[in-house]
């Protein structure tokens, strides 16, 4: 199917389904329950899942395949978001030609960044990565203020000429689209006691991330993504075998630096305004963790990495001290008091050290990510069921 | 006209004069050997000739074309291809992989982006790959994750990515070095059945006297940076030069 075989194709109709129904999946809690705030199907967090699972997926074409570590990635994705957002305030409110302007502006900007970075390997390139990163964001908030509207960060104005579309009348900010149909527009559907919400800009990103995956799915498995984790495992004798590693490290680099400015101008097309805080480190470090907690080098595992970790970002830090003074109210007063108190750090706004421990246990006993984690589940069941088999012939056997 | 023609090559690390002088030819189907003591020059030789190093002074054709000053993939482009001392392979692909990456390159060049054409439905390039490993008998092996197998099957891998590409001139930098006996006597049993097959120039840099009197059809021996004398293997044998140059003194 689609020049899959089929496990792949399999993968990709599994990622299909959840991206699809995940207004359903992600809503398990009916909307009055104590549960509900862990629902995570709400059209926000759901676009961040998968603009962030198409961030992971870029990088790890880079990281997972040519075992290069880019610092630095968040500056593609802060290029593609200001590159959208121009669009959207010269041209026109429709999110086509941004995401086209952000992924060419990204890829133009992962071209030079790459060409000079990519002299250097190992601990140099990340490092070189990360100083172009860091570069690139101090510059945006300062000297480069005129494009990028430095602290404020970059906005729609009603001023803005917007020359393909027809001149505003209203007094309120237009509303990006796709050809008419607002990405903010959703549809609630309410059943029971639950409620769904379908919203036309989390589909989108659903979409575009789908395209992006199976993109991916083809990549690895071409003579390209061959060449490329040759260049992981033996740059000598990639050399000495006829092929030159640097332009096919700077391939792989545009590439997941265009994936980078897909994301940035997709977070820009949900949500139309873009500061520079998208490139610091710290955003380039996030999706390093992705994808490392995911699994680096699997097709699925950067997707599984950005998920979690926006999921926690996004629920875990909600929990606060009085809802889980709620969840123990059945204790007596004194026990309750000391589980909060020891549970406190690690809810609200001390989230990250939950996932910093989540993250550490991950590749302390799982190195390859959550993806390991779920083969060895899969391989212990297929165990149990062979020595199942040996039990029933060794049973037999003394019969004959 | 020899397919490899060296010319008054020097080549000078700081004080020391690593290659004085190297005048060789290499004639095309035949297996040549250079022998000589640590530190004679050998592999500096060599690795002018694969683009590590650039010599000084002096010319290397290849098939009348120069390969100094050129990058190593596009020395293995024109049809030079190496085995390194200690067997280089992908070690992390299948043995399958390792063999398909050197037939992409023979077909495509040194890069080409064909992110959307899928591994497994290039035939002619799989075909290609399974042949050589049958060929070398390596078969029932080609799923095999590639670090994970002995030395000698890593050498027999090596010579296959090698082989694959269709190489005019095969340069082999001590391909027995570290083996065991049995490994050393298959590694060679294996070059003959190659040389055997198809018409190909070997160069083999070699420490092991066994090896090379069972292999080669020349034979340069270096000393110092200077290649001392060449002759047909019997001559070698007893030449004195030759017993100067290992014991040091006339013999």
């Amino acid at each position: 199917m689609l020049g899959l075989n089929r496990k792949d194709a399999i993968l990709l109709l599994i990622v299909a389904v959840l991206a699809l129904f995940a207004p359903f999946i992600l809503n398990p809690f009916p909307v009055d329950s104590a549960l509900a705030q862990f629902n995570a199907g709400y059209p926000d967090l759901m676009q961040r899942f998968v603009i962030f699972g198409i961030f992971a997926i870029g990088f790890n074409i880079l990281f997972g395949l040519t075992g290069y570590l880019s610092f630095g990635h968040a500056a593609f994705l802060g290029v593609g978001s200001y590159s959208a957002v121009w669009m959207f305030k010269l041209l026109s409110m429709n999110v086509l030609p941004a995401l086209v302007f952000s992924v060419v502006i990204a890829g133009l900007f992962a071209l030079v960044i790459g060409y000079v970075s990519l002299r250097r390997s190992g601990i140099y390139f990340s490092i070189l990565t990360l100083a172009f990163a860091q570069m690139s964001f101090n510059l945006a908030y300062s000297v480069l203020t005129p494009i990028t509207n430095g602290e404020t960060g970059l906005q729609l104005a009603l001023t803005d000429p917007r020359i393909l579309d027809s001149a505003q009348v209203g007094g309120s900010l237009p509303v990006t689209s796709l050809f008419g149909a607002e990405m903010r527009s959703a549809m609630t559907l309410d059943l029971a006691g639950w409620s769904f919400t379908f919203s036309v800009g989390y589909y989108l990103c659903a979409i575009i991330m789908l395209i992006a995956f199976y993109l991916s799915v083809r990549l690895f498995r071409s003579p390209f993504g061959l060449m490329l984790r040759a260049i992981k495992s033996n740059q000598q004798r990639l050399n000495y075998t006829g092929l030159e590693s640097r332009p096919y490290t700077l391939a792989a680099f545009v590439i997941s630096g265009m994936y980078a400015g897909l994301a940035g101008g997709l977070l820009a097309s949900m949500d139309p305004l873009a500061g520079a805080d998208r490139m610091q480190w710290t955003a380039s470090g996030e999706v390093v963790l992705m994808t490392i907690l995911g699994g680096a080098g699997t097709l699925i595992g950067p997707v599984l990495g950005a998920g979690f970790i926006k999921y926690f970002e996004n629920i875990f830090s909600k929990i606060n001290e009085s809802i889980l003074h709620q969840w123990f109210a059945f204790l007596p007063d004194g026990v309750q008091d000391f589980i909060v108190m020891i549970l406190y750090p690690f809810i609200g706004k001390g989230w990250s050290l939950t996932l910093g421990i989540m993250f550490m246990l991950v590749v302390i006993f799982l190195p390859g990510g959550l993806v390991e984690g779920g083969q060895r589940i899969a391989r212990l069941f297929r165990r149990t069921k062979t020595t199942d088999g040996d039990v029933v012939s060794t049973k037999t056997k003394p019969a004959e | 006209m020899g397919i490899l023609e060296i010319k008054n090559v020097n080549k000078r690390f700081g004080g020391l004069q690593a290659l004085g002088n190297v005048n060789l030819t290499v004639m095309e189907n035949t297996v040549h050997a250079i022998i000589g003591p640590n530190g004679a020059g050998k592999s500096t030789l060599l690795n002018c000739l694969v683009g590590k190093l650039l010599p000084d002074t002096g010319t290397a054709m290849f098939d009348g074309r120069s390969v100094l000053g050129k990058k190593p993939h596009q020395i293995n482009q024109m049809g030079i291809s190496r085995v390194f001392q200690t067997p280089e392979i992908f070690a992390d692909l299948s043995v399958l992989e390792n063999v398909m990456i050197p037939c992409f390159a023979h077909r495509d060049g040194s890069f080409k982006i064909n992110a959307m054409s899928s591994l497994m439905r290039e035939r002619d390039m799989l075909d290609k790959a399974e042949h050589i490993l049958e060929d070398l008998n390596m078969a029932d092996k080609r799923d095999m994750h590639a670090g994970s197998m002995s030395r000698g099957d890593k050498r027999r891998l090596e010579l296959a990515m090698c082989l694959v590409q269709e190489p005019r001139l095969l340069l082999l930098d001590e391909p027995t070095a570290g083996m065991a006996r049995a490994d050393t006597n298959n590694t060679i049993d294996l070059l003959k059945e190659i040389k055997a097959k198809r018409d190909i120039t070997m160069v083999i840099i070699e420490h092991d006297m066994h090896v090379v009197f069972s292999l080669a059809e020349r034979i340069t021996v270096m000393a110092q940076g200077t290649p001392l004398v060449e002759d047909t293997p019997d001559k070698i044998k007893g030449h004195p030069k030759v017993k100067e140059a290992y014991l040091g003194e006339a013999a």
